[in-house]
């Protein structure tokens, strides 16, 4: 079967001034790539976790798939079909199987919108009648649990956890086959978040859509993906099932990261790994393996050779970046998972 | 970032449990806000009733003797032509608020129409319409009226233009400055991402969200364009006799002050009622609606 979602090779490169500055200041290359060289797919079904820190590109790959923002070069492929590059009339007939939401719960809907006429938005575009519409916009408030009622509100009337919903209803408006959601846990208290996640997963049951999830909370990504991807300046530096890359992270970033993650047991022994030193600007990036300057396993031959994907021996569908990758189970990944005694 | 926090705190007040009630109710707490009111629904009524109001043909010479004192047959005296000047007043009021309301109409359609271009088009035609709206602005309203004038004559249509175009910059830019922020806010991109076009996007998403401010200011412009059109009537390139215009009124009374100055008064107060009643009520829309909307923007 091929997948829904395929990307390759995406690249995506902002200009950090204009063309007469970098003449006058001598930059050669006055870009940066916030996106470079990413490839991944994604099943129908499938829950696809993005992670990584701030400015590691995770939203540039959204956008991009999206269409907010063209990509430099690559391709992406969306049920067989290539998507960049199309007019906006093309656009319109994919956005209609895809659907986004975004960080701001509220600031993602249009705040002169009843809560009624945002979920009539998406049919209206996609050209349906006033009547049908509002039929739909009922049906999607009793689908993610809100009271009718509530489309008479304008967004700045509800609170964070119910903007949400609204603003899942809007994604599922057109019975998408893909979501990409933008930090939908960002700004809401845990029990709202796990009930936004609870909602997301059994929609998803229910009606077999793909997620590209893009988060920094680790709890949130092992919850609910399939798989995960760890992002850092704009590339995969690790790949894989969610559990096995839990359960044994190869890459020295992901296993930092990991270990970053807050852990609920106060029992539990913390050996957390810091990261030394600041995320490298894009515009210098660090020669040969990226990750170098802050690693704490770096050799000599990591600061001159670019580490080529390689696949791990117990499962081919982990691949990770780099020449020195950790053996053996990872201590507190084990803790966790195995001995809750106290 | 700031205008928009703006934009959406002026929306929340608009939308808060009964729209026209809790404008009246904040209005009401305003006394300056509630004359501002009186004086601008007194003014547009007298101007709409004008024919039922006025005693005698404002423009019929010699219906009582000339420069005559107020009487209660020549509420507010006559003028040198023996014309009564009570009617020319009231007569005057339409001419002030079509003047107003013409220019500052057509200068709002244009400047938000050029405005939202500005803020949504490509950089390149954006920085193209800044340098215009600047060059526009850079220029002194009288010279520009005294070239118009000097170009089409002097008329009612020139005074409406002079208005009009000296306004558009000022509009257009503040719409600008907020479709731009608006741009690239999330609910923006999220229509994007439902496929709407930039159409339906600025029609529906970002005009409700501009207009608010814009209308404020534009409130808040009206007294200066009724004094501008006076002053241009006052000194012969505006509105021609023999219809009647305060700024017209104005002028015939400042060559006879020595003679008698109810003519002056006459045609000065109701300048300064309406110049008084738009600024107090404008000042009072601004308060309500948008707190950081200052006139000097």
């Amino acid at each position: 079967m091929s997948p829904l979602l395929s990307v390759r090779d995406l690249r995506v490169r902002f200009r950090t001034m204009g063309p007469l500055k970098a003449l006058a200041t001598g930059v050669r290359q006055p870009f940066i790539d916030a996106v470079c060289g990413v490839s991944f797919e994604l099943r129908k079904g499938e829950t696809l976790g993005l992670v990584g820190e701030s400015g590691s590109g995770k939203s540039t790959v959204a956008r991009a798939i999206m269409g907010l923002r063209p990509p430099t070069s690559g391709s992406i492929a969306f049920e067989g079909q290539e998507i960049t590059g199309l007019s906006p009339a093309e656009r319109k007939l994919y956005l209609r199987r895809m659907a986004m939401m975004f960080q701001d719960p509220i600031g993602s809907l249009s705040p002169r919108l009843t809560v009624r006429s945002l979920l009539m938005e998406p049919f209206h575009i996609h050209g349906m009648k006033d009547r049908d519409a509002a039929t739909e916009a009922d049906r999607l408030l009793g689908l993610v649990g809100l009271p009718a009622d509530f489309g008479r509100r304008y967004p700045h009337q509800l609170s964070g956890g119910q903007a949400r919903r609204v603003g899942v209803a809007r994604a599922l408006a057109l019975d998408p086959n893909l979501i990409v959601a933008d930090e939908p846990t960002a700004g809401l208290d845990v029990s709202v978040q796990g009930e936004v996640l609870n909602l997301l997963a059994r929609l998803q049951d229910q009606l077999g859509i793909a997620i590209l999830i893009i988060t920094h909370n680790l709890n949130v990504v092992r919850h609910i993906t399939d798989r995960m991807a760890i992002m850092y300046l704009g590339r995969f530096v690790e790949v894989g099932p969610t559990e096995h890359i839990f359960r044994q992270p190869r890459h020295p970033y992901t296993e930092a990261l990991l270990s970053a993650n807050p852990e609920p047991d106060p029992d539990a022994v913390i050996d957390r790994i810091e990261i030394k030193g600041e995320v490298p600007s894009l515009l210098k990036r660090p020669s040969g393996c990226e990750f170098h300057t802050r690693c704490r396993y770096a050799r000599e031959m990591c600061a001159k050779v670019f580490p080529e994907p390689s696949q791990s021996g117990s499962d081919p569908a982990h691949s990770f970046k780099c020449h020195f990758p950790l053996e053996g189970r990872w201590q507190r990944a084990e803790r966790s998972l195995v001995s809750p005694t106290v | 970032m700031e205008d928009v926090e703006a934009i959406r705190t002026a929306a929340q007040d608009r939308h808060d449990t009964g729209r026209l009630a809790s404008f009246l109710r904040q209005l009401g707490k305003d006394p300056l806000g509630i004359l501002g009111a009186i004086l601008v629904v007194a003014m547009v009524a007298t101007a709409l009733l004008a024919p039922l109001i006025i005693t005698h043909d404002p423009t019929r010479i010699m219906v009582g003797p000339r420069l005559a004192p107020p009487s209660l047959d020549f509420l507010m005296g006559t003028d040198q032509l023996g014309r009564d000047t009570f009617s020319r007043v009231i007569m005057g009021g339409r001419i002030a608020l079509l003047v107003a309301f013409a220019s500052l109409g057509s200068s709002l359609t244009v400047g938000l129409l050029l405005g939202l271009i500005a803020g949504f088009g490509p950089r390149w035609l954006d920085s193209f319409l800044l340098l215009v709206f600047d060059t526009v602005r850079s220029f002194p309203v009288i010279i520009f009226a005294l070239a118009i004038v000097a170009l089409l004559g002097p008329s009612l249509t020139s005074v409406i233009f002079v208005v009009a175009v000296t306004s558009v910059p000022i509009y257009a830019r503040v719409v600008r400055t907020q479709a731009h922020a608006l741009r690239n806010s999330e609910f923006v991109e999220a229509e994007r991402c439902m496929g709407a076009s930039t159409l339906r996007i600025l029609a529906v998403h970002v005009l409700p969200n501009v207009i608010g401010p814009l209308l404020i200011l534009v409130s808040m412009d009206v007294p200066l364009v009724i004094t501008l059109e006076a002053g241009l009537s006052f000194l012969g390139m505006g509105v021609r006799p023999p219809t009647p215009d305060w700024g017209a009124i104005l002028s015939d009374g400042y060559g006879y002050i020595h003679k008698t100055a109810w003519l002056v008064i006459a045609g000065g107060i109701p300048i300064v009622v309406t110049t008084l009643g738009f600024t107090f009520l404008g000042e009072a829309l601004r308060d309500i609606f948008d707190p950081k909307l200052r006139k000097d923007l």
